[in-house]
């Protein structure tokens, strides 16, 4: 790695009640490149992308351990207030869930309460920039007044992804963003993930393999509360060096 | 399919019995539907059938001596119009000529004939000067033995009025001089001892005044209470112990609020007996825990992905819950609060213990003056003597029910305007 990593993860453990979810995570991200978090279910890959941008915080039992960086900021620091953090890393959910407002208004949400623009000019701009930066400008550009919910899956997903951008964070979290969409929507969004990453360091959890291979630079497994194995996608893909990593992508365990 | 053993659909036999089962089942609701239908049909209609009648009353044509002997154009007020009414019906039937006969004759018109007389010269001064023929009100006897409600044939001493007094009746009757017009005193008066006389007005203020302060009091209460509950709240012992609190209170019987109002708000407080105020604050402490446990369940079917879209966008816990999850969930809250204020719109026991229960004449004018409500009015009609008020308690029901109708298509209208679909 030849940049210093904007997210270090240092001995994270967090714990549900008694019940212990992840144990001494160690991981460095680097920015403006992708990296996906894999492994079977319940490895605890979306409790340490959630532990990023905590909005574990919300699970009552849910207590988190250790230490998370980001840009050199502890972001479980007293003085840490999560709302500016979330501002900084933003999040695209498993299933789309946008709000059921107009497009538009989805779009200008994030932005209007963080009082990013100071004109309605300003606003139509970002909102028109970030929905071409989710590519989806040109399907919505005359209807931005009609409800999001009444979109299409992979479009929803899209405008959740606007959403996210649309406050400029440094960080966009997604959690199995593809898997509730069809073959179709996914090929486009994953394009979209290799065009984001210009702008944004982008963490992806994702069940498939080959969506892990196709559009991460990195990728780090999970398994069981533990990070196995992390490091350059090629490499995790081809010489995994653990042989549970080598279980699983070869479909042995999972 | 004849053989069932060499079927591959095995277990026919058993087949046939849950689809007995199942007709069964849907007949047994078919039959509760209808049996509910039918009562619900015959409750209505019954009460519609006699309350129709107060909707029509009748008056009486007399012929009045209208001249400056009797009234002076420039003193109307001094004149007294009992008297002139008296003498027309004297002259119209000479027969009575005892006293008590006198005053079963007096007793064909209102108590109200001598005031009505007095309003209709007072706006129309130019009836002045000679003899008029005025339709005044008839007394209640006459108006509900002229609605077919008087059997003239069960013996004279069982019956209101006597041979004689239906004579006259029958009399004015053949001569045209008693005509139904619409009872337009039903809605404008209070109550009154006079059934001809009692309308619903005061207690439909009343009760209008009681549910404004009940929905001021108890909607936004109940809504923050079960926003802070649902959004907010630590779930813990404590929330645990308010929650069951809140179901309970739900189930208390109403005089059981109305007798908390009575030792803290009148005992306590001092504020005034009777009042519309005192019945609101009764009434929503009634109200209350319907709309927390409505509100609280409408939020909890706001799916927790709008919730975390919110937060996960950098939204504040107060920001979320207002821009998002609160205007999802107002719909049913709306219907919750409706649900909770038909119920107080109803209901009289506790209104009972503060002292709603009065005889009121007037119609209040502000939320410290005694009042009455719907309920109560109704109560007191059912409990009433006179005949004439059978008509006038189906009456008030009929309007009762007319408001809770509204009501609930309110309800459904704002439930229909703001629920978006996601």
């Amino acid at each position: 790695m030849t940049k210093t990593p904007i997210i270090t993860a240092r001995d994270v453990d967090v714990f549900y009640g008694q019940k212990q979810a992840l144990d001494k995570i160690n991981l460095e991200i680097p920015e403006n490149k992708v990296t996906s978090l894999i492994g079977p279910s319940g490895c605890g890959k979306t409790t340490f992308l959630r532990c990023i941008n905590r909005m574990n915080d919300l699970v009552d039992i849910c207590r988190v351990e250790g230490e998370i960086k980001i840009a050199d900021q502890d972001i479980y620091a007293a003085n840490v207030d999560v709302v500016a953090l979330r501002s900084q890393v933003g999040m695209v959910f498993q299933k789309p869930n946008p709000f059921p407002k107009s497009i538009f208004d989805n779009v200008a949400y994030g932005p209007r309460i963080h009082g990013l623009t100071s004109s309605k000019a300003e606003m139509e701009e970002l909102v028109e920039w970030s929905l071409i930066k989710a590519g989806l400008w040109e399907e919505v550009k005359d209807r931005l007044q009609e409800t999001g919910t009444g979109l299409s899956g992979g479009q929803q997903q899209r405008l959740c992804i606007a959403r996210a951008i649309a406050v400029k964070p440094r960080v966009v979290l997604m959690d199995e963003p593809c898997s509730a969409l069809d073959p179709i929507a996914t090929a486009i969004i994953e394009e979209l993930i290799d065009e984001l990453r210009k702008n944004f360091t982008i963490i992806i959890v994702t069940h498939s393999m080959q969506q892990a291979a196709r559009v991460s630079q990195r990728t780090a497994f999970f398994h069981m509360g533990n990070l196995v194995e992390s490091g350059p996608t090629k490499t995790i893909f081809t010489s995994p060096k653990d042989e549970r990593t080598q279980n699983y992508i070869t479909g042995r365990i999972g | 399919m004849t053989s069932t053993n060499t079927s591959f659909l095995k277990g026919q036999a058993h087949l046939t019995k849950r689809h007995r089962a199942e007709t069964r089942f849907q007949m047994m609701g078919r039959f509760a539907i209808a049996l509910s239908l039918a009562f619900l049909i015959f409750m209505v209609g019954s009460i519609f059938w006699q309350g129709k009648s107060a909707l029509q009353t009748h008056q009486i044509a007399l012929k009045l001596d209208l001249s400056a002997k009797n009234v002076d154009p420039a003193d109307i007020r001094s004149a007294r119009f009992d008297a002139i009414i008296k003498a027309a019906l004297r002259e119209t039937f000479p027969d009575a000529t005892k006293r008590a006969e006198k005053r079963k004759l007096y007793g064909l018109v209102s108590t109200d004939a001598g005031f009505e007389l007095r309003n209709q010269i007072e706006e129309d001064p130019s009836i002045l000067g000679g003899t008029q023929i005025i339709w005044v009100s008839a007394s209640d006897d006459v108006d509900i033995f002229s609605k077919g409600q008087i059997d003239r044939h069960v013996p004279e001493s069982d019956r209101r009025l006597d041979d004689q007094q239906i004579g006259w009746i029958d009399n004015l009757a053949e001569n045209g001089a008693i005509k139904s017009v619409f009872n337009t005193k039903f809605f404008t008066n209070g109550d009154s001892r006079e059934p001809e006389l009692a309308g619903i007005l005061s207690a439909l203020v009343g009760s209008a005044l009681s549910l404004s302060v009940c929905f001021l009091l108890s909607f936004p209460i109940g809504i923050l209470s079960a926003v802070y509950l649902e959004e907010f709240a630590p779930k813990n012992r404590w929330s645990d112990i308010i929650e069951i609190n809140i179901n309970n209170l739900a189930a208390v019987p109403s005089i059981v609020f109305g007798l908390l109002g009575l030792s803290i708000f009148l005992s306590t407080f001092g504020l005034p007996r009777s009042s519309p105020l005192v019945g609101g604050m009764v009434l929503s402490l009634m109200t209350l825990p319907t709309i927390i446990i409505a509100s609280r369940a409408s939020l909890r079917a706001v799916p927790p992905s709008i919730r975390e879209a919110a937060l996960g966008m950098g939204a504040s816990p107060v920001q979320a819950t207002f821009h998002h999850v609160a205007p999802l969930a107002l719909p049913g809250m709306f219907t919750g609060a409706i649900v909770g204020m038909a119920r107080a719109l109803g209901d009289t026991a506790p209104l009972l213990m503060i002292g709603m229960v009065a005889f009121i004449v007037d119609v209040p004018k502000s939320f410290l003056e005694p009042a009455t409500a719907l309920p109560v009015q109704i109560f007191l009609w059912a409990d009433a003597p006179e005949r004439a008020f059978l008509e006038k308690t189906s009456a008030a029901i009929i309007v009762l029910l007319l408001f809770l109708v509204l009501m609930n298509i309110a309800a459904i209208i704002l439930r229909k305007k703001y629920e978006l679909r996601f």
